[in-house]
């Protein structure tokens, strides 16, 4: 009996760590959360504790983003000069996430707006999928999408080996890698093959433009800069652009730049306690706005602006990143979100599908910059509606190239 | 004669059976919560198994399940509880591709290379939860839960950034140095298309699976045909009377846990040998964790765990299936792994019970007749 028992208590064991590991939303939990939380469960949890009202932004959000994209579409329209209306295409679009998939408010759901918004206006199809936890079936997901669609569209960098393999596998179907450039560098820079694209975004651009907002915004000349994730070079990319843009405007400014951890441990886009409390140092070390590219751990900056904001009673700011994060932060911290660095998956996503419906799927790296409008930074709630102009003529400048933002800081 | 062998067939098909309709209804329930219709998700799973690349993924994912199994399974025999393979199967392939890239060795002698520092990495490590039970009396769940935090979060979350593969752009990769192609295990869809029609769309079974059926021989000969094995059982059944028997318990844990390591240590060598060839951001966590639910439904059997380990790999690779045709979401599979476990765990327990007062029975009537 007492074997049993034993056996019994162990498997509980078992399942409670499996269960945490595939928590990874709280913090207290065995340490053993954190390769799955690296892998990005914890966005499922957010999702699930999402209220009515986030719901309800949320979808406010997509709305706004159609109207966005609209406009944009016109525009495209207008600059290709074609006088032939939009392709349509009624194949179907493989979309497949890492894990965690839909609903984490920021990366993820703007790949999905996009497919939403091709849906419409395209009139195709599509099929989402993400793997399961452990990672394991990324390359056969990849493959059951290749079975059934033309176009499979694979949102992150860690599809690129399986993307490379499946794609030579399946040479009538088209792959796109998001935050990729799908490139041999091994070999002059050139496509893998004739049939995978890289979506990539020019971040420091997008991040050149919120820091010269946070230094024309800021009154205590100090802005803090919280990274997610150090050593792999795109978070860089985020803090590079972010200090030019502040030093373009104030060359005196003092800027305090913290990354939550270090590659190859992904657990700082999934530590909003751990941005709290970095983001609570830097606002009480006289830093007035702070910007964030940590992924899910934002949330934690947007706290610690609250907090730091009602216990001092002179308001501090936050910048948001990828998405619209007024639209998608809980309703008591938007007022502290001055604006947000706009990543746009959706358009990427878009216009990929776009191209393959027109026929004009190209291999090799396409990069979203500030000319069309891939990146850029978002105005709702209006606190930047005065700064407006002056941002706008720096991004007239970039796109001119009369400013080169560097990508290294 | 003839009823009771009928009586104990259907006590030892009880428990599976009853497990797996008690699953089955209460996944259907789950189904019909989430608004899905169980009967089309049911079909699809189905309907994908029975295709050849499909069989292909099971197999290819239900190994590395397999040998999780086993080495968690060694450890259970004789009431070890490894709860640690997680930590030792990572360590081990973070450390057979790290020095497997670093050799240079002829075709096939590069494989086993690397095959063998798994085993020494897994073994020594596991062999460390071993040490610390035998000399200062730590419990090997408390020291292999920790063992595995310091293993990921640790040894390897230390080491990965110093061992990135370096590319010709000056950039770094996302995983370690590949290993050259002498080290990488052919494929067996060569000895499969004897049998079937060519293997389309990439599938390549994987030759680990041939690993896989020799850990199962020979956990099976060493446990059930072994002097050491028997040991090892008895040590599980009644520590105390094998002890007087004469079996040294220090020298036994030591063994158990260092064997299950070997065998963990073995785990994570599909990635390794025959898909991406390094240990990289995509490498397969969480499969120490699925090892010990693997030997808990197949109960430490040999033949069991691979029917177990079936299972669960079906459950896996039709996680796709169904959230690509819409029948489900892939949160589902993961909901139903859960209840099969419990049912299977609940159901052998009931019956065990039953069993018991059958024999209790059974020998009050014999007593009772002798008196």
């Amino acid at each position: 009996m007492k074997r049993s028992w034993r056996l019994l208590l162990s498997m509980l064991a078992a399942f409670a760590l499996v269960a945490a590991a595939c928590g990874g939303g709280s913090d207290d939990v065995s340490t053993d959360t954190t390769e799955a939380a690296a892998d990005g469960e914890g966005e499922a949890m957010e999702d699930e504790a999402m209220t009515d009202e986030e719901m309800a932004a949320m979808e406010d959000e997509a709305m706004d983003d159609e109207a966005m994209d609209d406009e944009e579409m016109a525009a495209m329209e207008d600059e290709a000069m074609d006088d032939e209306a939009m392709a349509t295409g009624d194949f179907n679009v493989g979309l497949t996430f890492d894990v965690g998939g839909r609903g984490d408010q920021s990366f993820n759901d703007s790949a999905a707006a996009g497919i939403d918004l091709a849906e419409s206006q395209i009139g195709i199809s599509s099929s989402e999928a993400e793997p399961n936890a452990d990672g394991s079936n990324r390359a056969e997901l990849l493959q059951l999408q290749a079975d059934n669609s033309p176009l499979v569209i694979a949102v992150g960098f860690l599809f690129e080996n399986d993307v490379k393999t499946v794609a030579g596998d399946n040479p009538d179907t088209n792959f796109a890698v998001i935050d990729s450039p799908m490139l041999d560098f091994d070999n002059g820079a050139t496509p893998f093959a004739d049939n995978i694209a890289g979506l990539t975004f020019a971040e420091h651009e997008g991040s050149f433009l919120v820091g010269a907002a946070a230094a024309l915004k800021s009154e205590t000349g100090k802005i803090g800069f919280i990274g997610g994730v150090s050593g792999f070079g795109l978070i860089e990319k985020f803090e590079a652009g972010y200090i030019a843009g502040a030093k373009a405007v104030n060359p005196d400014i003092e800027i305090t730049s913290s990354y939550i951890t270090e590659f190859p441990d992904f657990d700082g886009f999934f530590a909003p306690d751990r941005a709290n409390e970095i983001a609570s140092a830097m606002y009480e070390g006289g830093a007035d706005i702070i910007y964030h590219a940590a992924g899910g751990s934002g949330g934690g900056l947007f706290e610690a602006a609250k907090s730091v904001s009602e216990a001092s009673g002179s308001k501090v700011w936050a910048i948001g990143v990828d998405s619209d994060q007024y639209n998608t932060a809980d309703d008591e911290v938007k007022e502290y979100i001055l604006t947000s660095m706009l990543k746009r998956v959706d358009v990427a996503v878009f216009q990929i599908i776009h191209a393959q419906a027109a026929g004009e799927f190209a291999a090799g790296n396409t990069v979203y910059d500030l000319s069309v409008d891939g990146v850029g930074y978002s105005t709702t709630g209006g606190f930047v509606d005065d700064i407006v102009d002056q941002l706008e003529d720096f991004k007239a400048q970039i796109i001119a190239g009369d400013i080169v933002v560097p990508t290294e800081p | 004669m003839n009823t009771s062998w009928t009586r104990r067939l259907v006590l030892a098909l009880a428990a599976p059976v009853s497990a797996f309709v008690f699953a089955f209804l209460l996944s259907s329930i789950v189904l019909i919560l989430s608004s899905y219709n169980p009967i089309a998700a049911y079909s699809e799973m189905i309907n994908n198994a029975v295709k050849l690349e499909s069989i292909i993924d099971m197999l290819n994912e239900a190994t590395p399940l397999y040998i999780s199994g086993v080495a968690a399974a060694i450890g259970f025999r004789m009431n070890l509880f490894n709860i640690g393979v997680e930590g030792q199967y990572q360590l081990a392939a973070f450390a057979a591709a790290v020095i497997g890239a670093k050799v240079v060795l002829p075709n096939g002698l590069h494989m086993l290379f690397v095959m063998g520092v798994a085993m020494i990495v897994g073994g020594l490590y596991s062999g460390l939860a071993g040490l610390l039970k035998v000399t200062r009396g730590v419990n090997e769940v408390i020291s292999t839960i920790m063992l595995n935090s310091v293993a990921t979060l640790g040894i390897i979350a230390g080491l990965f950034p110093r061992f990135l593969e370096e590319k010709a752009d000056g950039a770094v990769g996302l995983g370690t140095t590949p290993l050259a192609e002498t080290a990488w295990i052919p494929n067996l869809n060569g000895v499969v298309q004897i049998f079937t029609r060519d293997i389309v769309k990439g599938r390549k079974l994987t030759g680990i699976l041939v690993v896989a059926i020799v850990v199962g021989i020979l956990y099976h000969l060493f446990i059930n045909r072994s002097r050491l094995g028997f040991d090892v059982r008895a040590t599980g059944m009644n520590p105390l009377a094998a002890k007087v028997g004469g079996v040294p318990s220090k020298k036994m844990i030591l063994l158990a846990m260092g064997l299950s390591g070997v065998v963990a240590g073995l785990v994570g060598l599909p990635d390794l040998l025959s898909k991406s060839h390094s240990y990289d951001q995509g490498f397969t966590k969480l499969r120490g964790f699925a090892g010990i639910a693997v030997a808990l439904l197949g109960r430490n059997h040999p033949g069991g765990m691979v029917g177990a380990a079936l299972l669960f790999a079906f459950l896996n690779t039709s996680s796709g299936v169904l959230q690509i045709s819409k029948t489900a979401s892939s949160e589902i599979v993961t909901i139903m792994q859960g209840i099969i476990l419990l049912a299977a765990v609940v159901a052998y327990q009931m019956v065990a019970q039953v069993r018991q007062r059958e024999e209790i029975k059974a020998a009050s009537e014999a007593t009772g007749a002798n008196a």
